[in-house]
């Protein structure tokens, strides 16, 4: 049989997104957590030191997870297991490739490690999800690689209101690229900025060539059914769920509302009995300390 | 429900097929085939169980409705899952997405080309009963089978542009849907 076996192509690295689509990948910082996250029905786990709602909190430095962490994490569930790489730190991307993760988020929730380049994903056989809050970063992500594309919002606030700004920004960014003529594609591949290549290829097919997951901010189940509507192909849910009163309810509930994000009475049936959310934070004080996460690495 | 199901559903326009998602049992009445998608299967069965669909899924699997399973659609349809086929398969058999990888394979009823076969975090059949067809193994795992109304594979043929092996699950609903057809008209 003519086997002509290969790893990491593209298609892999995006397939296994694929994989994710319609489903909740959760922030986990214990074995336990990811257990809880599995059987809830999450799709995948990340895995970190801290959620963002701690790291907001506890300030400091925050860097990759413990491999020790990741590596129990990794024997406690079947699921994929993703852990977060700094901005830019494309050794800690190494080591975490070294552990065997599924899956690398290169993550502005961590400290950046380069505040002008990030790391380049294409040398990497594990594949990258970054974050953006609009259509330029996204493409200027999927230029370096990255084969997953979430929104940023603002981890660990519980507030929803920046991953609809970034999901509205990225999908009227598309549709407006759809709408040009191919003349005027180099133009706006310099607004954006952002690579003429990747900006040909999505004005041409009116969508990303990799999913578009949303992230920061989800706290409820209505909450996810929202971003659904709003055009994610699946959620991350962070300090949403292991912040919340009743996790392991909480978790369920925001699996079903992903899923049937297009039935209200599933989702209100969902969302009955979960104690209460996570406590929230507004924008606006964060933005005038300066302390927005979604700031870094654009 | 969860998983790739986009996917599934782009190339089976292409062969013709009007599609529709399935989250509730009233979306299984009326069907001609049912696609078990690529996705986690841990995920995709807990959300058949708390959405209630299996009891439809069984009707229609006893109807004879052709089911394609791809992945963990595979898993789902197993021994140890629905039980749909006489087959275990073993999850992650092949590794973590590291070891994920494409080749060239062989398979039953598809013609001599090879079909360019993308395996990500794959399972593969463990264990399978005598009515259980074979339709391709790789490195001596069976990764497509077939019993009965069910295709399954290890693989994820919606992930190519090769159409080749859903033109079977293709062959198998036009026939199925003939027949009663030929049923109704008889009646």
């Amino acid at each position: 049989m003519g086997v002509m076996t290969e790893r990491a192509t593209f298609r892999l690295k995006t397939g296994l997104a694929e994989m994710l689509k319609g489903g909740v990948i959760m922030d986990v910082v214990t074995a336990e957590e990811a257990k809880i996250a599995e059987e809830a029905g999450a799709c995948a786990v990340m895995a970190l030191e801290r959620v963002p709602a701690d790291i907001r909190r506890d300030g400091g430095v925050a860097r990759m997870s413990d491999p020790a962490m990741i590596k129990e994490i990794q024997e406690a569930v079947s699921i994929p297991v993703m852990a977060k790489a700094r901005i830019g730190h494309f050794a800690e991307a190494q080591v975490l490739q070294a552990l065997e993760v599924d899956y690398i988020d290169e993550s502005e929730v961590l400290t950046p490690a380069d505040e002008r380049n990030h790391i380049d994903k294409l040398a990497f056989e594990v594949p990258f999800v970054c974050g953006a809050t609009n259509l330029g970063e996204a493409l200027r992500r999927l230029g370096e690689g990255a084969a997953m594309i979430r929104s940023k919002g603002e981890a660990g606030t519980g507030n929803v209101v920046e991953a609809v700004r970034h999901m509205r920004e990225i999908t009227t960014g598309i549709k407006n690229l759809a709408q040009l003529r191919p003349e005027e594609l180099a133009a706006a591949a310099k607004e954006l900025p952002a690579p003429l290549e990747v900006v040909q290829e999505v004005a041409a097919a009116g969508r990303l060539p990799v999913p578009l997951f949303c992230a920061g901010g989800i706290a409820t189940p209505a909450d996810a059914a929202l971003m659904m509507q709003l055009g994610a192909e699946g959620n991350f849910v962070g300090s949403g769920i292991f912040k919340s009163a009743d996790p392991a309810r909480r978790a369920k509930a925001i699996v079903e509302a992903t899923t049937h994000f297009n039935d209200p009475e599933r989702v209100a049936a969902a969302s009955i009995g979960l104690g209460e959310a996570m406590s929230g934070l507004e924008i606006g004080p964060l933005e005038a300390e300066d302390a927005l996460l979604q700031n870094r690495g654009a | 429900m969860q998983g790739d199901f986009e996917a599934h559903a782009r190339i089976l326009r292409q062969l013709g097929a009007e599609v529709i998602e399935v989250r509730t049992p009233e979306d299984l009445a009326d069907l001609d085939g049912l696609v078990i998608p690529g996705g986690e299967s841990t995920t995709i069965g807990k959300g058949i169980e708390s959405a209630g669909l299996e009891p439809a899924i069984r009707a229609l699997h006893a109807a004879g409705t052709p089911i394609l399973g791809t992945c963990a659609g595979m898993i789902i349809c197993d021994a140890e899952h629905l039980g749909l086929i006489d087959a275990s398969a073993r999850r992650n058999a092949f590794g973590r997405q590291l070891q994920s990888f494409e080749a060239d394979l062989e398979v039953e009823g598809i013609g001599d080309e090879p079909l360019r076969a993308v395996f990500i975090r794959a399972p593969w059949i463990e264990r399978s009963g005598p009515g259980v067809e074979v339709l391709a193994s790789y490195e001596g795992h069976p990764v497509a089978i077939r019993e009965g109304c069910v295709l399954a594979s290890a693989f994820h043929p919606e992930l190519t542009d090769d159409s080749r092996f859903h033109a079977i699950f293709m062959a198998m609903a036009t026939s199925v849907s003939a027949r009663d057809g030929a049923k109704e008209e008889a009646r």
